[in-house]
């Protein structure tokens, strides 16, 4: 309990420091540029806890989540296929290279012509964007499973399926995770840019609009709110992970106490 | 049987008669490597059987390829020349009845299943569920892992994980079991204890177990009859009938004049395999 305490103190301490000094600093601001701290928050309270989070969060949250677990699927099932058939993989890995060397934001303009402004550009990027770091990790991973293993799998006549299940995803649930963290970073990059471009609802679009409607304090308080949003996204995702791989955490902290 | 006999028809009757009591036959088996002079010729016509019920040991120098042996008449790799017959089966794939105990148990058993889980994870495909871990249960009972079965194979000591994957074999109810000098990793107290627990669920059980192993007095303690490879390129060079009493025991067995006898000769053959190996490695 003591220690619990400790860590969260440790966690704690430098964003309290710069929300005060932020505060403070800001407190008697007659800059337009940098409203005080106070005016922003209440400007996240009354609209982002208002009407904005129907209007704007909602979506914002709906397409991301979207994208970023289609992307997901797509980026394990696509990953596995190459894993598992080097031939797959010799035919279609200069494709798979050139594709995820593009930018994606360049992707923008032609998702624009194809898809119009909306939602299903907003998406289309972010699983075009963010698919590659999974996919690519999840054929190295499955590559990668210990030849013993495989013949283990292979002696006990497990079916396609089961090898599969209980054998190879999680033997490569490590790399195939990391893969994923990268994949979050990018989607919620690409959240924000193509709603920014390409959308007439969501927090990106927020914010570019009301930037260049000079509404500085409600631009402060949609960077704020994404921010957040960011860093949940982040939060749930490490809970995921550490739940699905508390094997490994496990077995690191049992050899180590070897 | 009458002199006049053919020798061919005298031969096959004898073929067919041992066929029902062979298990499994490796029949002239040919491990390769590339082509022409530059080829590694690590299998060169091992040929021998085992009868059904029976505790074959098979022992040869370090490289002479025992554990390419073992993959062959397991159906994981295929050889360049020869076959496996089991069950009067030519050996294409893995058969049903055969299970695999590998050596390095830290790399066979799956880090993210329980214990239990492990132990059932073969018998996915046969047994509904209560069956299933009704047997795992009872198979980890017979390797003293009773009650371990909730804990994660890293959570036990290495020679616990061995035990588990031999109770992952057991469950999994094979005609013979396969094993990949399974007690290698294991520090001598242990391989001792192990030696003894396979010897008492082979009874249990009333297995057949084709074992490969390099250490001699491992193989002598524990086999009826003990298979000695020559070095690469690899063929049978002995088959000695071990005729100890039953049931063996650590010290009393290993007492006997005969149990030396036995594991003189066999370190004798390998012995002159190794020098051998040398001498044709060098030419």
């Amino acid at each position: 309990m003591k220690r619990a305490l400790r860590l969260a103190l440790l966690r704690l301490w430098l964003p309290v420091v710069a929300l005060l000094a932020w505060w403070f600093a800001s407190a008697g601001s007659t800059s337009v540029y940098f409203p005080p701290l106070s005016k922003i928050l209440d400007a996240v309270r009354t609209e982002w806890l208002g009407p904005y989070f129907l209007q704007h969060l909602l979506p914002s949250v709906g397409k991301f989540a979207s994208g970023y677990l289609l992307a997901m699927l797509l980026g394990v099932a696509i990953g596995l296929l190459l894993g598992l058939s080097p031939l797959a993989r010799a035919a279609t890995d200069p494709l798979v290279q050139f594709l995820r060397s593009l930018p994606p934001p360049v992707l923008l303009p032609i998702g624009i012509l194809i898809f119009g402004i909306g939602v299903s550009m907003n998406v289309f990027i972010i699983v075009f964007g963010s698919v590659w770091a999974t996919l690519l990790n999840t054929a190295d991973g499955i590559r990668g499973v210990d030849e013993q293993v495989r013949d283990m799998a292979r002696s006990y006549r497990l079916t396609r399926w089961q090898r599969i299940r209980f054998v190879l995803l999680p033997a490569a649930g490590p790399q195939i995770f990391a893969g994923m963290r990268t994949s979050l970073q990018i989607a919620i990059i690409l959240i924000v840019v193509s709603e920014m471009v390409g959308a007439t609802s969501g927090i990106g679009y927020y914010v570019l609009k009301s930037q260049q409607s000079f509404q500085v304090v409600d631009t402060w308080a949609a960077t704020i709110v994404l921010g957040v949003l960011g860093y949940l996204a982040t939060l749930v995702f490490l809970q995921v992970e550490r739940r699905v791989l508390a094997w490994q955490t496990g077995m690191r902290r049992s050899t180590n106490a070897e | 049987m009458p002199n006049d006999t053919a020798p061919g028809a005298e031969r096959s009757m004898q073929d067919t008669r041992a066929d029902a009591a062979e298990l499994l036959q490796i029949r002239d088996l040919n491990v390769s490597y590339g082509r022409g002079d530059q080829a590694a010729h690590i299998l060169a016509g091992v040929d021998f059987a085992v009868r059904r019920g029976e505790f074959v040991c098979v022992v040869g120098p370090s490289g002479s390829g025992k554990t390419t042996l073992l993959r062959c008449v397991a159906g994981l790799q295929t050889p360049t020349g020869g076959d496996t017959v089991f069950e009067g089966e030519v050996v294409a794939g893995p058969p049903k009845k055969m299970a695999v105990i590998f050596q390095d148990y830290s790399r066979s058993l799956l880090p993210w299943m329980r214990v239990l889980a492990n132990v059932e994870l073969p018998l996915r495909n046969t047994l509904p569920k209560a069956q299933r871990r009704a047997r795992a249960e009872e198979a980890l009972e017979s390797v003293g892992l009773g009650g371990k079965g909730a804990l994660y194979p890293w959570q036990l000591s290495g020679g616990m994980q061995q035990r588990a994957a031999i109770a992952r074999g057991l469950a999994y109810q094979p005609d013979v079991l396969l094993m990949d000098e399974p007690f290698a990793a294991v520090d001598a107290q242990t391989r001792i204890d192990l030696e003894d627990l396979v010897l008492r669920v082979r009874e249990r059980y009333r297995m057949t177990i084709l074992f490969v192993t390099h250490d001699i007095d491992e193989a002598v303690y524990l086999a009826d009859r003990v298979i000695v490879l020559s070095g690469a390129p690899t063929a049978v060079t002995e088959d000695v009938d071990v005729d100890l009493p039953m049931p063996r025991d650590q010290v009393a067995t290993k007492a006997l004049p005969r149990y030396a006898e036995l594991r003189n000769r066999v370190f004798t053959r390998i012995q002159e395999a190794k020098s051998h190996a040398l001498v044709s490695g060098r030419r």
